[in-house]
């Protein structure tokens, strides 16, 4: 049964709103494929306005690979902005995908990508749209298995209602795995309609099916225990890791879209995970071990990733970008060989030492020497022993000293407020640490035109991390430290007009927090403040605190468990966490001791340069650190 | 430095691309086809591209231009084979010539403009047109960036006519009827476009159209005194060549 195109529909619509082009597809490199050739069909979304999703390169990896596939198809499909969402619904045109505008409900298999926790609610208006029941248990054979991925997914228990089944860790061969087993099972005839297939997805130990499980709690509101209900499902799920980044130089098509995004360039994963330490950071904790792409993968995937874009722009993508182990010989050669073309390289890196400037050196040879970027995160030396950032402030005076006197004229700081333990001095010696790094800079250029830009963010304790027990600082506190820390800086007379001051309010935070160390009775909540109208919740112009709290108060109201609960509250030792039965391969033990280190200052080494502590990751899930050095060099590019 | 002119066609979904997105997928487009393109000095050097009376966002077109610098000589038919095959579906090269001197912005005087209007009465829509010409002065408003203006959308209309027969809308709702009307269009300022006329056919008659209506350039050109129509703007830039 063919599906037609909802395009002819749409199109009426189209000149109604904003930005229509963002709706109509056909990027280069976009696959269409035949309807009725393919036996499995994904819909892949990233839950966020399309300027924001198109880039994302989750979704793109995915989308090619599962299109390589001869038997399968994938396409995409973005939120859409409530100008259109209102046109939709009153028209009957139900979500739909870009590439071939093909109603979502249609497809086997809906994934949702979600690296951030505040695209719950639109996952809620796509499936609305879409047609598809929110609640799992509604849906019926002529629905889609809705499936999460990405860094979110590791606590999925607050959406745990609307998803069908979710998946941990890096998607690429668990997508083909997923595929397979639903091509088996529609080969069959689909025998025992969508229970059997997600059983059969579940019973892998991979897949996590909510509903295969019961949560049971104790009258004081935590959780007894999650327990599978019904035979075959392993009491455990566990994280998927790829091996040999080489073998997947993915995207090897990459999306260039015709509207305007948020990233206008190539990008490369020059290396998975991460293993710092830093303790507040989840992406460092569930991606573990670091495995690095070769110096030549890279290098062909630079080459091939310009020809087939047209982008002039290289970003290349880590976690910690500098520690790659040929990074010198990586920046190096990359600089040589487009030097003069117009095409300019990027490195994120955030790292406080010399080496990193001279690898921004090496990025900005034909260019401008304009701003710098360190995220020292903790205020003070104590601070930072707390959160594992191994920085002592004479390294960041150093290291900002010789960025000025090497030509550049602003650094930019990154630093959060609300840390476990943090008080009102650690927010304070901020400033101090500001006008040290303005004095510096004129010390080594000889001149005032030095700059100095402090970016301050909340912070939220995660899940699968050292932090995951300790209480978030509640949003008064964070507010006022934040307003004490900008009276500091304007107020001063010498060094307040060379400091920039950037922040925001600690209210959003809050929300975040709620979602992602809640469980399943927080769904609730997301449902509620989502039929009150809450859409983009990543946006400032369209999250809404009130609304949110406003929601939470009603959702939760014959329970014993309110938004403080799940944030300001420190957890005990053994209080069963909502996600305790997904695994990231992180040892408890080592994380509860990590947590406890945290608090005496004790900090913790990373296992690349110095033995494996057992964290837990690599028994557990079979791998191993990957790190070069290979020892090879990039050749210039011979020009045809 | 060698300066060709490219014109290029802007059809189907494509048209909702903005004048910033077409630019950014014209500058990809060169850089993927291996173009030669002159930089522009400076810190942040840029493509040496340069457009000329782009339609509005919404509007179709098979008469838009662009004029590309190069650094070493070009084969006009080899650019226009590579631009073409390096740009998306939709956004299709039409024809390229190397530029004689420096005026094409000032050789486009004028425009067709074909509008097909979905659902609208065939009769109602020639007494609107006949109206409209009749009119000596039509007052329009239309929100610009400097504020909202008024102006006369009549006087740069040099022709409108209703085709004959039944139409068919291009894209959307492809068995509803629909007319089509033609009219050629002085360049002014403030320009008038084909919303502009619009607006004045509902002023002066009453027509409203049920869904939007699809609107595309034909041409745009010089206006030829005898004919009252914009003739190719590249027939100047070909007088003496052997293409
Ligand atoms: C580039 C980037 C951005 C860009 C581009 C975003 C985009 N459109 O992709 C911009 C600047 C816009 C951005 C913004 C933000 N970002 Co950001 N960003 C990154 C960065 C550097 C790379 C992300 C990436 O491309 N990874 C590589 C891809 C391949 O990985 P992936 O998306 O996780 O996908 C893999 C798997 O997760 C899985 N998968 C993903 N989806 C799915 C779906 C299914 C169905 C399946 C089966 C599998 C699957 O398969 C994929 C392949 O293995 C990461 C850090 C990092 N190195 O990861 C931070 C990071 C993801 N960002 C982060 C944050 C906090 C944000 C912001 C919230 C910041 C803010 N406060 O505004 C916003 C949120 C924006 C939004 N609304 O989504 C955090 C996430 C926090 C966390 N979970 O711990 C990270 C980890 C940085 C960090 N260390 O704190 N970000
Ligand atoms: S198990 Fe050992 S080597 Fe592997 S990530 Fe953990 S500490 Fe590092």
């Amino acid at each position: 049964m063919s599906v037609e195109s909802l395009f002819p529909r749409l199109e009426p619509l189209l000149p109604k709103v904003q930005k229509p082009i963002q709706y109509v597809g056909g990027e280069l490199n976009s696959t269409v494929k035949d309807w009725d050739e393919a036996s499995v069909r994904w819909a892949l979304m990233y839950p966020d306005a399309y300027e924001i999703g198109l880039p994302n390169q989750g979704v793109q990896i995915l989308y090619e690979i599962l299109n390589e596939l001869p038997d399968t198809m994938a396409e995409r499909t973005y939120a859409v902005w409530p100008d259109l969402e209102a046109l939709m619904r009153s028209e009957g045109v139900p979500q739909f995908t870009v590439d071939a505008h093909r109603p979502v409900r249609a497809f086997d298999v809906f994934g949702v990508s979600f690296s951030t926790e505040l695209g719950y609610t639109n996952l809620l208006t796509a499936l609305d749209l879409a047609g598809i029941p929110l609640d799992a248990v509604d849906r019926t054979d002529e629905d889609p298995i809705v499936l999460a991925g990405g860094h979110a997914a590791f606590n999925p228990e607050p959406i745990a209602d609307f998803l069908d089944a979710a998946v941990l860790g890096d998607g690429e061969q668990i997508a083909i795995a997923i595929s397979e087993v639903v091509r088996e099972w529609k080969e069959e005839g689909s025998p025992g309609g969508r229970d059997e297939l997600l059983m059969r997805l579940a019973s892998t130990g991979g897949v996590y099916v909510p509903k295969f499980y019961d949560v049971e709690y104790h009258p004081d509101g935590r959780i007894m225990r999650v327990v599978p209900n019904r035979p075959g499902v392993p009491s455990r799920i566990f994280k998927h890791t790829v091996m040999d980044l080489d073998e997947w130089p993915y995207p090897k098509k990459p999306l260039v879209p015709l509207a305007e995004t948020v990233h206008e360039r190539f990008s490369v994963e020059i290396f998975r995970g991460c293993t710092r330490g830093c303790r507040f950071c989840q992406a460092g904790m569930i991606t573990r071990p670091v495995r690095e792409r070769s110096i030549t993968t890279i290098g062909d995937m630079v080459e091939n990733g310009i020809r087939e874009s047209g982008f002039n722009e290289v970003g290349l993508l880590s976690l910690s970008s500098a520690d790659h182990s040929e990074i010198g010989d990586v920046a190096k050669g990359l600089a040589d060989r487009y030097e003069g073309t117009n095409t300019s390289l990027s490195l994120p890196s955030t790292r406080v030492d010399a080496f990193n400037i001279d690898l921004a050196n090496e990025f900005s040879r034909n260019g401008r020497r304009s701003g710098l970027t360190f995220a020292p995160e903790g205020g003070s030396e104590r601070m930072r022993k707390v959160i594992n950032k191994m920085v002592t402030e004479e390294d960041l005076i150093r290291t900002v000293t010789t960025a000025y006197s090497q030509g550049w004229r602003q650094v930019k700081l990154y630093f959060m407020c609300g840390l476990p333990t943090e008080e009102d001095v650690d927010v304070l010696g901020i400033a101090d640490l500001a006008k040290k790094v303005i004095q510096a800079g004129r010390g080594a250029t000889g001149s005032k035109d030095v700059r100095c830009t402090v970016s301050i963010g909340g912070f939220v304790p995660k899940p699968h991390t050292p932090f995951q027990w300790a209480a978030q600082c509640d949003h008064e506190t964070v507010d006022r430290r934040l307003r004490e820390l900008r009276d500091s800086l304007r107020g001063d007379k010498e060094y307040g007009r060379a400091i920039g001051y950037r922040y925001h309010d600690g209210k959003p935070s809050i929300v975040e927090g709620l979602l992602s160390r809640g469980d399943r009775r927080v769904g609730r909540v997301i449902r509620a403040v989502w039929e009150d109208g809450g859409r983009f919740d990543g946006w400032t112009e369209h999250f809404s605190y009130e609304r949110w709290m406003r929601a939470a108060e009603k959702a939760l109201a014959d329970g014993p468990v309110d938004v403080d609960w799940y944030t300001i509250r420190e957890r005990e030792e053994h209080e069963v966490l909502p996600w305790d039965h997904l695994d990231a391969g992180l040892d408890r033990e080592w994380l509860w001791q990590d947590w406890q280190d945290a608090k005496s200052d004790v900090e913790v080494e990373d296992c690349r340069w110095t033995p494996c502590y057992d964290c837990g990751v690599c028994p557990t899930m079979g791998t191993e650190i990957q790190v070069g050095p290979t020892g090879k060099k990039l050749l210039p590019l011979t020009v045809i | 430095m060698q300066r060709l002119r490219v014109r290029y066609a802007k059809r189907g979904r494509l048209r909702f691309t903005s004048h910033r997105d077409i630019s950014r997928a014209v500058e990809r487009a060169v850089r993927r086809a291996d173009i030669p393109v002159a930089y522009s000095a400076g810190f942040s050097p840029h493509p040496k591209i340069s457009y000329a009376g782009a339609a509005p966002t919404g509007t179709a077109s098979e008469a838009e231009y662009l004029e590309i610098g190069v650094t070493r000589p070009c084969d006009p038919h080899r650019l226009r084979a590579d631009l073409d095959a390096s740009l998306p579906p939709g956004l299709d090269v039409l024809d390229v010539v190397e530029a004689r001197d420096s005026g094409l912005a000032d050789r486009l005087e004028g425009s067709t403009w074909e509008l097909r209007l979905p659902g609208v009465d065939p009769e109602v829509a020639a007494k609107a047109v006949e109206e409209f010409v009749a009119a000596d002065r039509v007052e329009v408003e239309r929100l610009t960036k400097k504020g909202l203006r008024r102006f006369d959308a009549r006087e740069a209309v040099l022709s409108l006519t209703v085709q004959d027969g039944p139409g068919r809308a291009a894209g959307q709702e492809p068995d509803r009827p629909c007319v089509i009307l033609r009219m050629v269009v002085r360049h002014a300022t403030p320009a008038v476009r084909p919303d502009d006329v619009l607006t004045g056919l509902r002023l002066v008659a009453g027509l409203a159209p049920l869904s939007p209506p699809e609107v595309t350039r034909l041409a745009q050109g010089p206006l030829d005194a005898t004919t009252g129509e914009p003739a190719d703007p590249f027939d100047f830039d070909r007088v003496g060549g052997d293409r």
